[in-house]
């Protein structure tokens, strides 16, 4: 089995975020594999395992990704390819990056794409589906469970909490939700050997792509903290008190009840 | 300048969602003056057209088919691109819902378009319509413009104002009729997991539970409070973890993300990923324990007490309030 992997590096949205220049400053912050993505990674190593095959984790960023796809090598994925768009691609969006992807998924006769459904950083959650689109293959978003028998695939998806049982076919595109598998940390072996595994640097130029191409079709004119919140009011004195005083507060003062 | 709209009218469980409705708020705010169309797509939704209309919708186009009974990416999107075709919208609007999240990239794909997903504000200014996300799991905001092409945007329910309804209103409900073929995702089950009752994401007033609430019988005070508040009952992932309720229950960055007028959190502690998903609350107001507890941080009132004490005398409370009201 073909498996490819979408992988993105992102800021850990755990960190402390700080504004400069109007964008959301990087320079101290830690850097993960998109969470979803870690389950995506992880699922199709399972799926390798059982039906052999191999997996390919390829992310669209700059050399600073390299870092995060040597992790998912460790992880225990076979080859790994960056694009890098550094030189290219200013302000990229969603369509920019599914463009990218789909343009080097297109050859490669993929039986499986597995991404996150969300990266938690940008939070849109296209980029999975616009690649399925423009690879004409169907796709299924926020999948819990994956079982695959020869060509015929069975997918378990979370519809806003309930579970929707649905059937395709190969190949197809699945991005993860939290509950799909429980994504295993690198081992020591894992990571040596990762250091020797193929890892390939692709440019727009390799892709026959321009950088008018991929040009952003939308674009971020502000990014800004939310207001501090102001210190709220603990309550004090006997509880019914307390309690008689939230009803009134509710009521009165803030209004929503 | 005038812009024609289409938003997507969305049912489920034989009612049409809220976020249809905010849709078409949001649509006659980037419209600016031009007309509004609203889509239903299924199998017997006709009958909804009129509510859309009373909600602002100028038209309703509804197309239905046995195989648009649920919702595929490949049925609806037939459908879909098929009114666009005819009617050639200069935008869409789509709830940012678990259909529209599926839905709308392959739309955006279709039709090469961009495509602002889970906007919570929009405004018109200078001529450009300015659409406001959450990023960084609710952290920060962007602001955000199309450049190219069609306005299209989701938009996260709860945060854009419907229009008033007005049973007065009326407007064209027709149908097309359009060939539904090839659906390569087949739905064989669906698994009913989430509540009965107000729907979370939706929903105006939440009450959550945390770690704090101990078991599963534990969360009978909270759904009491829920009930006499009309609203709904969530949970942190630390309840879940713990099985106290179904994942269905879950707030947070994995889970959903809720903006109710009011969020009552009880015995939660309130780690980063649950603020992730209900920072933005209107109104925010914590039960716990623990002094020290990070949720006092985020709320806009707090009780330092016990939940099994302090829920109950809510609920209580809240009952009389809506008597002498």
């Amino acid at each position: 089995m073909n498996i490819y992997v979408l992988l993105k590096r992102t800021f850990d949205t755990e960190e402390k975020i700080t504004i400069s220049g109007g964008r959301i400053n990087e320079d101290e912050a830690e850097f993960i594999i998109n969470p979803y993505d870690e389950y995506a990674v992880e699922e199709a190593i399972q799926v390798r395992d059982t039906h052999g095959g191999e997996v390919t984790v390829v992310s669209v960023g700059t050399e600073e990704a390299e870092k995060q796809l040597r992790t998912a090598l460790a992880m225990g994925a076979d080859k790994a390819v960056l694009i890098n768009v550094e030189d290219d691609v200013e302000d990229g969006d969603q369509f920019s990056t599914s463009k990218i992807l789909a343009e080097f998924l297109k050859d490669k006769e993929a039986d499986l794409i597995i991404g996150g459904n969300v990266a938690i950083d940008g939070g849109s959650g296209q980029v999975g589906p616009r690649v399925a689109d423009q690879l004409d293959i169907p796709y299924v978003t926020t999948i819990t469970k994956l079982e695959i028998n020869e060509g015929a695939v069975t997918v378990t998806r979370d519809v806003e909490g309930d579970s929707e049982v649905i059937k395709t076919s190969l190949p197809v595109l699945v991005t993860a939700q939290q509950g799909l598998n429980e994504p295993r940390y690198p081992s020591l072996p894992g990571i040596m050997k990762a250091k020797k595994k193929p890892l390939e640097e692709l440019e727009l130029d390799d892709l026959d792509l321009e950088e008018e191409d991929v040009e952003a079709k939308t674009k971020t004119i502000e990014v800004y903290l939310p207001p501090q919140k102001e210190a709220g009011k603990v309550l004090s004195g006997d509880l019914s008190d307390q309690v008689k005083e939230l009803v009134n507060l509710l009521h009165t003062e803030a209004k929503v009840i | 300048m005038a812009r024609k709209m289409l938003t997507l009218g969305e049912v489920r469980d034989g009612a049409l969602r809220n976020v249809s409705f905010e849709a078409i708020g949001a649509a006659k705010i980037a419209s600016d003056g031009g007309e509004v169309v609203c889509v239903l797509i299924g199998n017997n939704v006709k009958e909804f057209g009129q509510e859309l209309i009373q909600y602002g919708a100028d038209r309703v186009v509804v197309v239905e088919d046995e195989k648009l009974e649920q919702y595929t990416p490949d049925g609806f999107s037939q459908a879909l691109l098929a009114v666009i075709e005819t009617e050639q919208p200069e935008g869409l609007i789509f709830g940012h819902t678990a259909l529209g999240k599926d839905l709308s990239p392959k739309i955006a794909g279709k039709l090469g378009s961009g495509l602002i997903s889970d906007a919570t504000n929009l405004e018109a200014a200078g001529g450009n319509l300015v659409f406001t996300r959450p990023i960084y799991s609710g952290k920060a905001f962007e602001k955000k413009i199309i450049t190219d092409g069609l306005v299209f945007a989701t938009i996260r329910p709860n945060n854009i104002a419907p229009l008033q309804k007005d049973d007065s209103r009326t407007g064209e409900v027709s149908s097309v009729s359009v060939e539904i073929k090839d659906l390569r995702t087949i739905i064989q089950d669906v698994v009913r997991k989430a509540s009965e009752g107000v729907d979370l994401s939706e929903a105006k007033v939440v009450i959550a539970g945390g770690r704090g609430v101990k078991s599963e019988e534990g969360f009978e005070p909270l759904k009491k409070l829920a009930d006499i508040l009309g609203g709904a009952v969530g949970a942190s992932r630390g309840a879940c973890d713990a099985e106290y309720c179904d994942y269905s229950l879950q707030i947070g960055q994995t889970g959903k993300v809720v903006t109710p007028d009011l969020y009552i959190a009880c015995g939660i502690s309130g780690a980063i990923q649950h603020l992730a998903g209900m920072s933005n609350s209107k109104v925010i107001v914590a039960i716990n324990k623990d002094p020290e507890a990070n949720i006092f941080k985020v709320a806009d009132y707090g009780i330092v007490g016990d939940l099994f004490e302090v829920v109950p005398m809510l609920t209580e409370e809240f009952k009389k309030l809506k008597i002498h009201s």
